[in-house]
């Protein structure tokens, strides 16, 4: 099983098809639900503590906002930990604050300076498009080998 | 600051989401509580939040998947069922973050297309869609068109 992360980390289409192809999905929500599970001070609503920030420093500098650096937090494991990575480039449900845009340039960014497999497509808009769509994510994870 | 103890420890959340004509969420509430086993279910209008013990919640999960394996999708969820900081019952509204769900739900048809016509098909023999990263330049003769077009 290859771990893949998806952008966006919130899909619910390339959640699936990862673990419907044999593979593990990154996504923001088992990167949520490690915070939720942890005791600590409370924090909601997603218990992002005044200790993420810093932790964002190793993928921002210092002068970036910490809502990135936050963000960073929970996406820069997920980025160092995957093997391959699936981006859908037109996804307008990842709009959000400037926090979220730059968090969602920085992440596109660190996926295309890593040396792994890479799949890049946009969403479908009709039937004929659907087939190309699965067709090509069913192409990718399957050449990645090693499916459940 | 006050303490924060967790609650629902170790156990994992999915979403299980029906886009079909012949199943229902109810439909798949019935037959999840059917084969489960010390897990929660929660049945909701777009399918069923599930929470449990990982295993467990795995094999719920592949066995509603048969019922109708091209238009059931499942997602990981981080909050447990009823979270308090995310139940709408709590906040009023729609739950943050079903604004994404709501979006790829309209795509959904689409996807379960795809699926269904590649049971029938090698993915080989698709053509792959077009390169999102490729930014064509305008082509000489569609801009004289254009112009054509603007000075009649």
């Amino acid at each position: 099983m290859v771990k893949v992360f998806i952008y966006p980390a919130t899909s619910l289409i390339l959640s699936d098809m990862v673990a419907r192809f044999g593979h593990t999905p990154l996504s923001s929500a088992t990167a949520i639900r490690e915070r939720i599970q942890t005791a600590g001070l409370e924090s909601p609503p997603l218990q992002i503590t005044p200790e993420e920030p810093k932790k964002g420093l190793k993928w921002a500098a210092v002068e970036v906002p910490a809502g990135v650096r936050g963000r960073m937090s929970l996406y820069g494991p997920m980025i160092e930990a995957c093997e391959a990575a699936i981006i859908i480039n037109d996804a307008d449900l990842a709009f959000g604050c400037m926090g979220c845009a730059r968090t969602n340039e920085l992440i596109k960014f660190l996926v295309h300076q890593k040396d792994i497999p890479r799949l890049e497509l946009n969403y479908p808009k009709n039937e004929e498009d659907g087939v190309k769509f699965v067709a090509a994510i069913k192409r990718f994870l399957t050449g990645l080998g090693g499916a459940k | 600051m006050t303490d924060y103890t967790p609650v629902h420890v170790g156990s994992v959340t999915k979403y299980v989401m029906v886009e079909s004509f012949e199943i229902t969420p109810a439909d798949l509430a019935a037959r999840g509580y059917e084969i489960s086993k010390g897990v929660m279910i929660k049945e909701t209008c777009f399918g069923l939040v599930i929470n449990g013990k990982e295993e467990e919640v795995d094999r719920i999960v592949a066995e509603l998947r048969k019922i109708d394996p091209d238009h059931i999708f499942v997602k990981d969820r981080g909050f447990p069922p009823g979270d308090a900081r995310r139940c709408r019952a709590n906040l009023g509204g729609a739950r943050p973050g079903y604004n994404g769900l709501e979006f790829e739900m309209s795509i959904l048809p689409y996807v379960s297309h795809g699926l269904e016509v590649l049971d029938k098909k090698d993915a080989k023999d698709v053509p792959p869609p077009e390169d999102p990263l490729e930014h064509p330049l305008l082509d000489i003769y569609k801009l004289k068109k254009l112009i054509d077009a603007q000075e009649s």
